[in-house]
């Protein structure tokens, strides 16, 4: 792996290798952005809408035309094809996004029973696997799309507001179950509107201002 | 029984009819006698154009000539297929897959027809090479156009479940399979209907041509059939190539979804 040595981050020179390394991406709307974060760590980032919060979250899962290096436990992205990557740096859309009938088509069928836990954990009905899309609501939706993507184990999640229509009591099944995972090794980089969920979760917090990551 | 040919006075008997729209237009006021009269001077002008080109390559009789035709009514075609739909891509992409799409169906299937059931001599003689290139054309362009309109219609109303489906590890060709399905369904659905009703709701033009023509009913009626065969084997090859030509351009070496890349 290629660092600049007056680049180092904190985990860098402590001889760790960060599980996110983000170097000089940028887009045509966004950047140039430094981050890392570690195993287990998550760094939240607030900042006013249109910004480029969730710019910045898709760029690391590659979804739109980026440049720049994203290393991933010390792999770069341009060596690992885009589907293998997107599957280690999952992102999970603020709007959840829906392409079958039936919520239980949008799940591995082998993970039926992990899918039961998850969203038991998230106080979702048992019922709803089995429910059409168009009968959720918008909270159920949401807590629904982030079971999907955890059901799968990405080492690192790109959560773009993953609590935004939540109430209280499931927001905090939601953080709960987030810092679970941290526990386990999981990165998460998190886009949130809430302060105070930011300094909850965030062992890093920054702050996106017109297109730049400054720390908060 | 030989063809009954018209004399102009057949025709401006006919084309009294004309006048009777318009005056009826007037009388109702429906406003549609300039229109009416403008759309009616411009087909007779159009017709009697392409006769005298289709007389002047048929004395010709020359491959490269007919070929020069048949690209010029394949471009105008494909510029039907790109102002067709509503969502549209930048620059000339509408264009060249329209272009590509229409021209490949076409010639797939008219050298197929020529070479093997009809098979003039030589192959490639403008009496029979252009006409059934024309008729081929009408058809596919209409399957490519509502292939593509239906394809990129979808992919913009689809976007959220296409990105989640690839945030998730799908590949853009499993994200976008079921709209690619579907386009090609929308562009087999006229042949599929003109079948069906063949012989019954509608008695299919050629057939009707060549019975004018004085051609025996049963002899006329195997040509429809070779006919129908070769359109919806064009249709089906339209369908398919705008749609996947479609997609290809959607997308990148990243297997991101480019809706960028439309209007």
């Amino acid at each position: 792996m290629s660092t600049s040595p007056g680049n180092l981050t904190r985990l860098e020179r402590q001889g760790r290798t960060p599980a996110l390394l983000v170097k000089k991406l940028r887009s045509k709307f966004a950047g140039p952005f430094e981050l890392s974060v570690g195993s287990g760590e998550c760094a939240a980032i607030t900042g006013p809408s249109g910004s480029g919060k969730s710019l910045f979250l898709r760029m690391i899962a590659d979804l739109d035309p980026n440049e720049g290096e994203v290393w991933l436990n010390g792999r770069e992205r341009a060596s690992v094809a885009a589907p293998e990557w997107r599957k280690q740096a999952t992102y999970v859309s603020a709007e959840s996004g829906w392409w079958a009938d039936t919520v239980t088509e949008h799940f591995p069928a082998n993970s039926r029973q992990e899918v039961a836990n998850l969203s038991t954990l998230l106080g979702l009905r048992g019922d709803l696997l089995d429910a059409p899309v168009g009968q959720l609501s918008t909270g159920e939706k949401q807590r629904l799309s982030l079971v999907r993507a955890l059901s799968r184990n990405p080492p690192v999640l790109l959560l773009d507001e993953p609590t935004g229509p939540l109430d209280e009591e499931s927001v905090n099944r939601v953080e709960g179950l987030l810092q679970q995972r941290m526990v386990s090794g999981t990165s998460i980089l998190l886009v949130t509107h809430d302060p105070n969920q930011a300094i909850r979760l965030g062992h890093r917090r920054y702050r996106m201002m017109a297109g730049h990551l400054e720390t908060a | 029984m030989t063809p009954i040919l018209l004399t102009p006075f057949d025709i401006s008997v006919a084309a009294s009819l004309i006048v009777l729209d318009a005056v009826l237009s007037i009388w109702l006021r429906i406003r549609l006698h300039r229109q009416l009269t403008i759309a009616a001077a411009r087909m007779v002008v159009q017709l009697v154009a392409i006769g005298y080109v289709l007389k002047f390559i048929f004395t010709l009789n020359n491959p490269a000539a007919t070929l020069l035709l048949i690209l010029v009514m394949v471009l105008v075609a494909a510029r039907e297929v790109a102002a067709r739909p509503e969502r549209r891509f930048k620059g000339h992409s509408n264009l060249a897959i329209g272009f590509v799409s229409v021209g490949f169906a076409t010639f797939v299937t008219a050298i197929l027809a020529l070479t093997t059931a009809i098979r003039p001599q030589p192959w490639f003689d403008p009496h029979y090479a252009i006409p059934l290139a024309g008729i081929i054309l009408g058809n596919v362009l209409n399957s490519a156009s509502l292939s593509l309109d239906s394809f990129l219609g979808s992919v913009r109303r689809e976007r959220p479940g296409i990105e989640a489906r690839l945030s998730l590890g799908d590949s853009y060709r499993e994200a976008i399979a079921p709209m690619v399905r579907d386009a090609i369904r929308r562009g087999l659905l006229p042949i599929i209907n003109q079948m069906s009703a063949a012989g019954i709701v509608t008695l299919p033009g050629i057939m009707t041509g060549q019975i004018l023509a004085g051609l025996d009913p049963l002899e006329a009626v195997k040509y429809q059939i070779l006919l129908m065969f070769l359109l919806s084997g064009g249709s089906g090859l339209a369908a398919l190539a705008v749609s996947y030509l479609a997609a290809w351009r959607l997308t990148d070496e990243r297997q991101r979804l480019r809706l960028d890349r439309l209007v």
